[in-house]
């Protein structure tokens, strides 16, 4: 019997599920390896569980999603968070430090309809996760690799390290030293397959911190050398800000304004 | 290395290229991309960053026009041969369900390049060492080795960050080339001295049609190699190797382990750290399995992990591991230092740590630290 996986969405944009369906050349091959068990974005069809593999994409940023998560984690084998929603709170993170009120009677001519929870966090926080993969989206590469690894019952080989080892592996020169341009890379863990620096921009922490950043020295240091403060806060507080190394780097700093 | 001697007026560079060429290489030279210096093909001396200089110093390194009209009076691209000898990833074999065990071939294509720096030559026979010399050799290593025709040029200048001078590693190239330039500014116009460095060298010098060199042109590049080498103000001290010995529990290591941000960088810019993983990868079928060899480094907390976690937990125990290996224990392993003063790990630092001046703290002769620090 084929393995059963199912794909799971809580508080996010869908773009995670849309990398597994962007998948192309793999997809059909997958296909024929796995039963999709559960895929509302790609079909109706909602087989029961247990699961062998779930694949988890958004945030918990509601009440329901509190049951909910609870529910995906008893009927899966194995879970597996996907992108900065999952893994990190994702920038409806941002949220987390501020008046939750406030920003609700900001956005919604009618806040009262809304049943959210003052904070976006990550699965993790919740229940017990088995893999997470990072990115804002994740990486096909990476998201293909995890699923062949599960099913091959081996470890997955992704990066545990920084996105300047992508730049370098690839011979990109790094924009802070050759322009000052700010770039959290050295902070970040790699995978994205060097995406931003490659076209001259600094990498904004899509993937979230890698193991133990030093991210004071980096922050200290595209400050000293002319980045506004305000701009390397935004840099950390963007799509990973809620990941514990980045919000404490985001209070160093001084916090949100 | 002796042999004869020429000259080759700037105006006729294009013309070693030409012979290159019909001798069967693929040319490579430092090339001028998205405000950096890389290694690269190149079709002729139009390609080369000509007037170009790098303003290069601890964390920051700029290209600005420079106040002649030099092919080389730049220093170093970001990388230096290794990525040509040693790629970043290299496929070691591949298997199948027959389980034959399949080595792709080496693509060691004929390539000469143009511009190798004496630091990076030797940097070149110090990995050779390593991967190539041992009882071990890494045949894919030697075969791209050996395909390299190198055409080093003597530095006319020096960056801040270099200090091959006190490594024993330069200006001036002395072994390990086909062919060594020097490119000469003087009353007789804008010139290069061409010297064989070997047969292969030879072969494409007898090809070209040049005047020979004279004393005062081999004069003129002495001069410019010893005035280079004077003007280098960084330097790792005589003592380093017998230093770090006695230095395990230097304060120094803790004061590093808060400025270094562990990314890396240092360990892929230098020229000789070879550490690999091995990773191997299986297609969705699962009908094909690969071996995968891909740059590693020491500063990566995964890098000693074994059974049972990490050993260099603490970042300052993985940066003292990498100065002591590169200034103390290569000399015990392989006779030599495995730092060549090239100064990348300095420039592309992005907090612009220092080698030379952490070695100076940790000396117990500790002279004064040159320019310390991110500049």
């Amino acid at each position: 019997m084929k393995p059963k996986l199912a794909v799971w969405k809580f508080s996010s944009c869908d773009g995670c599920q849309l990398t597994l369906l962007d998948c192309e050349d793999e997809l059909l091959a997958l296909a024929e390896r796995v039963e999709i068990a559960y895929f509302l974005e790609a079909t109706r069809t909602q087989l029961d569980g247990p699961y062998d593999v779930s694949l988890v994409e958004g945030s918990i940023s509601t009440p329901d999603e509190v049951e909910r998560i609870k529910d995906v984690r008893a009927d899966s084998k194995m879970l597996v968070s996907i992108g900065a929603c999952a893994t990190a709170g994702g920038f409806q993170a941002l949220r987390n430090t501020r008046d939750h009120a406030e920003l609700q009677k900001t956005v919604y001519a009618h806040p009262e309809y809304l049943d959210a929870l003052d904070t976006s966090t990550p699965i993790s926080d919740h229940v017990k996760v088995d893999f997470e993969l990072r990115g804002c989206p994740i990486d096909k590469a990476q998201l293909v690799e995890v699923l062949l690894a599960v099913l091959k019952g081996r470890a997955p080989v992704i990066a545990n390290y920084s996105q300047c080892v992508e730049c370098k592996m690839s011979g990109t020169p790094c924009i802070v030293v050759t322009r000052g341009t700010p770039c959290i890379g050295p902070a970040t863990k790699g995978g994205c397959g060097n995406l931003c620096p490659t076209v001259g921009r600094g990498c904004y922490g899509c993937f979230g911190p890698k193991d133990k950043p030093n991210t004071a020295v980096l922050a200290d240091q595209l400050i000293t050398s002319g980045t506004e403060k305000r701009v390397v806060k935004d840099l950390f507080a963007g799509y990973t800000g809620g990941a514990p190394a980045f919000a404490d780097e985001i209070q160093r700093l001084g916090g949100e304004q | 290395m002796e042999g004869t001697s020429k000259i080759l007026p700037a105006e006729r560079f294009d013309v070693l290229f030409e012979v290159l060429k019909k001798q069967g290489f693929d040319i490579w030279g430092v090339h001028e991309k998205d405000d950096a210096l890389t290694l690269a093909p190149i079709d002729g001396p139009a390609d080369l960053p000509r007037g170009r200089i790098d303003d290069t110093g601890p964390g920051k390194m700029r290209l600005i026009d420079g106040s002649r009209d030099a092919y080389f009076d730049h220093t170093l691209p970001m990388q230096g041969l290794k990525r040509l000898v040693y790629p970043p990833q290299d496929k070691v074999f591949e298997t199948g369900e027959d389980y034959m065990f399949t080595e792709p071939p080496v693509d060691a294509k004929p390539i000469a390049v143009i511009g190798a720096r004496s630091c990076d030559l030797v940097a070149l026979e110090t990995l050779a060492d390593v991967l190539e010399n041992g009882p071990y050799p890494d045949h894919r290593f030697a075969e791209r080795r050996q395909a390299l025709c190198l055409v080093a040029v003597n530095c006319t200048r020096a960056a801040k960050t270099c200090f091959c001078t006190s490594m024993n590693s330069g200006p001036r190239a002395e072994s390990g080339y086909d062919l060594a330039l020097t490119e000469l500014f003087n009353s007789d116009g804008h010139r290069f001295l061409i010297e064989a460095g070997g047969e292969r060298g030879q072969a494409v010098l007898d090809a070209m049609s040049v005047d020979e060199a004279t004393d005062k042109d081999r004069h003129a590049a002495n001069i410019i190699s010893s005035t280079v080498a004077a003007s280098m103000t960084r330097s790792i001290p005589d003592d380093a190797r017998e230093t770090l010995k006695s230095s395990y529990d230097h304060p120094q290591w803790s004061d590093i382990g808060e400025r270094c941000m562990d990314c890396a960088n240092c360990t892929l810019v230098c020229p000789t750290c070879f550490c690999s993983t091995i990773e191997d990868r299986s297609s969705l079928d699962g009908s094909i399995a690969e071996r995968w060899r891909r740059w590693d480094s020491c500063f990566i907390r995964d890098f000693s992990y074994i059974h049972g976690g990490v050993v260099r937990k603490e970042t300052a125990s993985r940066y003292r591991q990498w100065m002591t290996h590169k200034l103390t224990h290569w000399h015990d392993q392989f006779g030599r230092s495995g730092c060549v003063g090239c100064g990348r790990c300095i420039a592309w630092c992005p907090v612009g740590i220092d080698i030379t001046a952490e070695i100076r703290a940790i000396s117990k002769t500790g002279e004064a630290v040159v320019e310390a620090g991110v500049s």
